[in-house]
């Protein structure tokens, strides 16, 4: 799949996101629309894992540290074929498996996440295992700024180097916004790249809505290191009016500005596809 | 110069024990150590995992031992728990071991939604719990675990009272294919158990029946009952003793047939009286409409009074002359 092709997949996959936020009547829009190239390179491109592959000893490891975006997560992982697109229309249903956060009940998730500040550790045990076993395997995370102020995160950085696990990438999504506003006024965390690299791993920051430069960023190895990726995002991505607005963190848009945000999608889904 | 430590035993609860013919073992954490480190020789998979806990855990030699079946976190609870969990979900036997009072109360959401939650088959050992730090304070205590694990979904919780339990519980825990959180203290314990005697996971151990009183008791405090059944026989009094090892799932049955069976009912445990096993022992029997005499032996709720363990053990009542009472006092 080009890079071209992903970026008019976003488009299908931001739509269906906010479809089933509207569906639900709850859900995570800016950090969902934030994180979702990043999920959608790494399910389309970078993670050695499939729907037929979900249960294999060897298979690429991936923990949503920042669990509320999980609608992203189920929009992706219904595409990729994990479970039918149609199981969306029961997120935060009655009895529905589907709820606010991701569970192991679902095909394709890992860990039960949406405490923040427990992903990273979770991944460290999951690469010294593959570490263990001379498993090829890597293991994968999704943070978010505002999850950085736990401090198991900086427990998890400790050990991460300590053992030298250059199976484990952490990518942040470097939105810069929380639900209470801007990060650096909440609680400041730069500059992360050298705070990161102080710990003792390897730092790359990137566009995180750009598939070359994650992709490049994702896969190329980092010997004797963890990798932390700092996905420079926009909260609210690929809707103009969500766009780097913190109210939009778990704001579920109304049926008139969901027509407006799927125009919108329409829109830049039918330019990409002029341009091919 | 540290103060002597003072005997968990008065001469006459010696010579007690000495009538039962029972034995001075070694303490439960050792009994662990040395099983888990027999396992591990036989099984590359099971992995421990220590929060600079080692000493303390009795790892130092599974340390030396085998060296690439230890993992090291350092003093972050957090950090041990999430890492146990990782481990357990991919493939491995992960034992996280760790002083029982940071082990559940710092990291407890990691306990709740890590391992719990995410339903992997780690074991949690919390070591030198309950008072077994003594007079280093309330800090080092862990007087609330057993309330605040009874109160998540999916976690068995084991209590063991001498070597023989210890081990037993190691060896289920080892094949447990679901959470398991172990409670173990530091001090040596008497062998209560025959090498024969039945050990299952959910299932209360008797010790001695009788009608007149049912000690229902567990961890460290169980061989008190023992002796106070003992001194109480000598007045004429039987009793029953229960070691409830497994707090969850709870042996509802062994409860109940105690509660009709006997006039009265005193619970026995090294933890606060608010949701331990007493609390669980009373809403068993009042939910089946067993009402009896009931006393519920633990620590009260405030400050612990600073000393020993066995300086603690006696302040309330934890003895086998204040649990004698205890009883005497309830079949007035």
């Amino acid at each position: 799949m080009t890079n071209h092709d992903l970026q008019i997949k976003a488009c299908a996959l931001r739509r269906a996101m906010l479809r089933l936020i509207v569906n639900a009547g709850a859900g995570h829009t800016g950090g969902g629309l934030s994180c979702l190239d990043i999920l959608n390179v790494l399910y389309n491109r970078v993670l050695n894992v499939s729907p037929q592959t979900a249960a294999s000893p060897t298979r690429d490891r991936y923990v949503q540290s920042k669990g509320h975006c999980v609608e992203a997560l189920y929009a992706v992982l219904a595409d990729r074929g994990f479970f039918p697109a149609s199981d969306l229309d029961t997120v935060c249903h009655y009895q529905s498996h589907y709820v606010g956060h991701p569970t192991r009940h679902i095909p394709g998730v890992e860990m039960n996440t949406g405490a923040l500040g427990h992903g990273l550790p979770i991944c460290i045990g999951m690469a010294l295992a593959g570490k263990m076993d001379s498993a090829n395997y890597r293991v994968f995370t999704l943070l978010g700024d505002g999850e950085l102020a736990e401090g198991s995160n900086w427990e998890a950085g400790l050990a991460a180097a300590h053992y030298k696990l250059d199976n484990l990438v952490a990518i942040l999504d470097h939105n810069t916004l929380q639900i209470t506003g801007h990060t650096r006024d909440v609680m400041s965390n730069e500059p992360l790249d050298e705070k990161w690299r102080a710990f003792g791993w390897e730092v790359r920051s990137v566009n995180g809505h750009d598939y070359a430069a994650l992709t490049k960023a994702l896969t190329e190895p980092s010997p004797g290191k963890p990798l932390f990726v700092i996905a420079n995002t926009v909260k609210g991505k690929g809707v103009s009016f969500m766009e780097n607005v913190a109210k939009w963190h778990h704001g579920v848009p109304s049926e008139a500005e969901l027509k407006q945000a799927l125009a919108e999608l329409d829109a830049a889904e039918a330019k990409l596809k002029e341009a091919q | 110069m540290s103060a002597p430590a003072p005997s968990m035993f008065t001469p006459a609860a010696k010579a007690t024990a000495e009538k039962l013919g029972l034995k001075m073992g070694r303490a439960n954490l050792e009994e662990f150590a040395a099983t888990l480190e027999e396992l591990a020789k036989a099984n590359p998979n099971i992995i421990a995992v220590t929060s600079d806990s080692r000493g303390s855990g009795k790892l130092a030699p599974f340390g030396k031992a085998l060296p690439k079946q230890i993992v090291e976190v350092g003093i972050a609870e957090q950090n041990l728990v999430g890492i146990t969990a990782g481990l357990a979900a991919c493939g491995k036997k992960a034992f996280g071991v760790s002083p029982s009072c940071f082990l559940t109360a710092r990291s407890l959401e990691q306990i709740k939604n890590d391992v719990c939650y995410s339903d992997v088959p780690a074991v949690l050992v919390g070591i030198s719990s309950g008072t077994s730090y003594g007079a280093l304070g309330t800090t080092h205590h862990s007087l609330h675990d057993l309330a605040v694990l009874r109160a998540i979904n999916n976690l068995s919780i084991i209590v063991p009272a001498d070597n023989f339990e210890s081990r037993q519980t190691i060896l289920a825990a080892a094949k447990a294919t679901k959470p398991v959180f172990v409670r173990f203290g530091k001090a040596s314990m008497y062998n209560l158990h025959k090498p024969e005697t039945k050990f299952e996971v959910g299932k209360a151990i008797t010790l001695r029946e009788g009608n007149d009183v049912a000690f229902i008791a567990n961890g460290e405090t169980v061989v008190h009952a023992v002796l106070a059944a003992t001194h109480l026989a000598e007045r004429g009094i039987q009793s029953r003793v229960l070691s409830i090892h497994t707090v969850k799932p709870l042996d509802t049955e062994a409860i109940l047939k105690a509660g009709r069976e006997c006039k009265a009912v005193v619970t026995v445990e090294e933890h606060m009286v608010n949701g331990g096993l007493g609390e669980a022992v009373a809403s068993t029997l009042l939910q089946a409409g067993a009402c009896k005499p009931f006393r519920i032996v633990g620590i009260p709720d405030e400050e612990t009074v600073p000393g020993a363990q066995a300086d603690i053990f006696r302040h309330y009542g934890i003895s086998m002359e204040g649990l004698s009472e205890t009883a005497l006092k309830l079949l007035k």
